[in-house]
């Protein structure tokens, strides 16, 4: 296993020795991000871990709030003016992408190394100029390519996104495609550095079904031919079942259970991770009411004690309310930050679907490993 | 369910624009809601069911076709007394809870605007006792009515555009994506709160949606709009059961399943319209099975009935 050194200064050179696939590319430890709001103080992120490993994509899920986004983009150096990382470590490359605070360091990190997609392809594109010129830029600013040899990287990037005539596409304009097309081009601006890792922010969320499905297929196939670690972060657990390796799943600023895509969708054991898979009408039965978690989030400008999902959690145990609880292994690759795993805790029913999806998981048979 | 249909809609189209430009957004529509069901109405963005359900309101115009509520048309030109009962009995709620609440007024004014703009109290204690009653049938405390919609969370401000909608007392509500821009734990909130008004009051619904797998759980029956024309229509199960049209299949296997196994072993399917061999004939809109409705040639739909996973070529 490869592990960068904390002591790095942040200006430090990255180190450039190949990772095989599936060692560790990138390692959040305790990341605590905070905004100032009108003067109060809101911590986004409360101490979450995360590691990404090369080629494989993590999906990151949670519901609006959760700091999943938050969470991604100070991995590029990409929060909003009053929010910044107060603690932990984000170390990638032998460089601690935490302790980088000029956007010169930033350069060599951001679009070349890490790159990003958005959700609304529209917000990212420039409407005032064409959409190949825009890819161009990419290949100017991070691959130093003079101008004829980044039209011709550009162009090679449409065709790779699976535009068809990338010629005629390289002169058009944002608003002459369509939202998929769209988030095509966006994606392609993405991959013309060669990143290493592509963060996908909801990158489908806006799309149609059909169009949605096209665009995972594209990012699945890049990230095979390109050999990239996606970030996908999404509410989607369609979405995530189709695409992820391994899930993380967030509530209240927290990572509160991390394993294989099997181990969270058939081996919950995370209360939230439950209630989330409950309340799925797709995995509901017809006619009989869906599992709805009560209340609504803890407010984030708040110091939170105990397990921040306590108040909603109708088997909280007494000590949720009072501490917070560690992670337990659940596998070796599998954990779940729940005192409901702790050998003292009562053994707690989970909800009927949690249990018809388990059905589905023999007990060891993820050890050998499916993929 | 009663026999005779709430709402029909008779071969409706809608055309934006004239002469050359002219677009028909929807293109003889045909259907029939039922007293107390859930009927879905599923497509892409630009299929025009959006279109359908503003129809069926009133805000715009047909250019072909009629629409009738128990009976009597609604399309056209209708007397005024008519409208004002329409306008009461048939309901909406929309998909972006901040963009249909009034920021600057309070609960209680957009929950009983209708009421007002009715007169459907005698005096204020009524309006109150009104307005009350609609907010508790959703889940939100009184107290609630003198705040201003940005102090709710997204699922609380769905809730009070379906209290808006319930106050009014109507028989017939057209959801246009009431859940799509919700999160998940909120959705599942409303989906119920939508299922319990339906059993407690009796209420129909024309929902309007592209996400095939959260209709699958509320609808009764579902119908597949494409490019303005409906390809297929069948009770839900039946539809997931037994996709007879080459969009239909093609739609349902592209939306993702909450299952790795079933993703994995996934395989999507294309849809063109060039897959069908209409050169001189037109499709037809037929019963290929009971209660399932498909628009295709005999020949076709034959094909289709094949057998299950049959590839018309």
């Amino acid at each position: 296993m490869m592990r960068g050194k904390t002591e790095n200064a942040a200006a430090a050179r990255l180190d450039e020795s190949p990772v095989a696939p599936g060692g560790l590319l990138l390692e959040a430890d305790g990341i605590e991000i905070g905004f100032t709001l009108r003067g109060r103080h809101l911590s986004a992120v409360r101490r979450a871990s995360l590691t990404l490993r090369a080629g494989e994509t993590l999906a990151v899920v949670g519901e609006s709030g959760s700091g999943k986004s938050v969470l991604a983009k100070s991995f590029l150096g990409m929060l909003d003016r009053n929010g910044r990382v107060e603690a932990g470590s984000i170390l990638y490359r032998g460089a601690d992408l935490a302790r980088f605070s000029a956007e010169k360091d930033w350069l060599r990190i951001r679009g070349r190394r890490i790159a990003m997609v958005f959700q609304d392809p529209m917000t990212a594109l420039n409407p005032l100029k064409t959409v190949g010129a825009q890819i161009a830029e990419a290949a100017i600013l991070h691959r130093a390519a003079d101008k004829r040899a980044a039209r011709d990287i550009a162009l090679e990037m449409l065709e790779r996104v699976g535009m068809t005539e990338p010629a005629r596409r390289y002169a058009q304009y944002p608003h002459e495609f369509s939202g998929g097309m769209r988030q095509r081009a966006v994606i392609a601006a993405a991959i013309a550095c060669g990143p290493e890792i592509l963060v996908c922010d909801e990158p489908t969320t806006a799309l149609d079904v059909t169009i949605q499905a096209q665009i995972l297929g594209l990012i699945k196939n890049l990230q095979r031919d390109l050999g990239m670690s996606v970030l996908f972060i999404t509410h989607d657990l369609g979405v995530v079942a189709r695409m992820a390796d391994r899930i993380a799943v967030m509530y209240a600023g927290q990572v509160v259970e991390e394993g294989l895509a099997r181990e969270i969708f058939y081996d919950a054991r995370h209360p939230y991770t439950w209630a989330l898979l409950a309340s799925l009408p797709q995995l509901g039965l017809k006619g009989e009411e869906l599992f709805a978690i009560r209340g609504t989030p803890p407010s984030l400008f708040k110091e939170i004690k105990g397990d921040a999902f306590a108040p909603r959690n109708p088997m909280a145990l007494e000590v949720d309310f009072e501490f917070e609880p560690p992670f337990f292994q659940v596998s070796p690759t599998h954990r779940a930050k729940t005192w409901l795993l702790d050998p003292r805790a009562p053994r707690l029913e989970e909800p009927e679907t949690v249990r018809r999806l388990r059905a589905k998981f023999p007990q060891g048979s993820i050890q050998g490993g499916t993929r | 369910m009663n026999a005779e249909p709430l709402l029909s809609l008779e071969g409706i189209s809608v055309t934006f624009g004239s002469g050359r430009k002219a677009f028909r957004a929807v293109d003889g529509v045909s259907l029939e809601l039922m007293q107390g069901e859930t009927l879905s109405l599923v497509g892409e963005s630009g299929s025009g069911k959006t279109t359908v359900g503003r129809a069926v309101m009133r805000v715009l115009p047909l250019s072909a076709g009629s629409i009738r509520y128990r009976g009597e048309r609604i399309s056209g030109r209708i007397p005024a007394a008519a409208e004002r009962g329409l306008r009461q009995k048939i309901q909406m709620i929309f998909q972006d809870p901040m963009a249909s609440l009034n920021e600057r007024a309070k609960i209680d004014y957009i929950v009983s605007e209708g009421l007002a703009n009715f007169r459907l109290y005698g005096n204020e204690a009524e309006r109150r006792a009104k307005v009350e009653r609609a907010m508790e049938e959703v889940g939100l405390l009184p107290e609630f009515a003198s705040r201003f919609p940005h102090e709710f969370s997204g699922g609380q401000r769905q809730r009070i555009g379906i209290a808006r909608a319930l106050a009014m007392e109507p028989e017939l509500l057209i959801a246009d994506e009431p859940i799509s821009a919700l999160d998940v734990s909120i959705r599942a909130q409303v989906i119920n709160l939508l299922n319990k008004l339906k059993k407690d009051r009796g209420l129909s619904y024309l929902f309007i949606a592209h996400d095939l797998s959260v209709v699958r759980f509320i609808s009764d029956r579902i119908a597949v709009i494409y490019r303005g024309r409906l390809v297929e229509l069948a009770p839900a199960e039946e539809l997931f059961a037994r996709p007879l049209h080459p969009y239909t299949k093609a739609l349902l296997s592209a939306v993702p399943v909450p299952d790795p196994d079933a993703e994995r072993d996934r395989k999507i399917v294309a849809y063109s319209p060039s897959m069908h061999p209409y050169g001189d004939s037109h499709p037809t809109w037929a019963q290929a099975l009971p209660g399932h409705f498909v628009s295709g040639t005999p020949e076709e739909i034959e094909t289709w009935l094949g057998g299950p996973g049959t590839v018309p070529t």
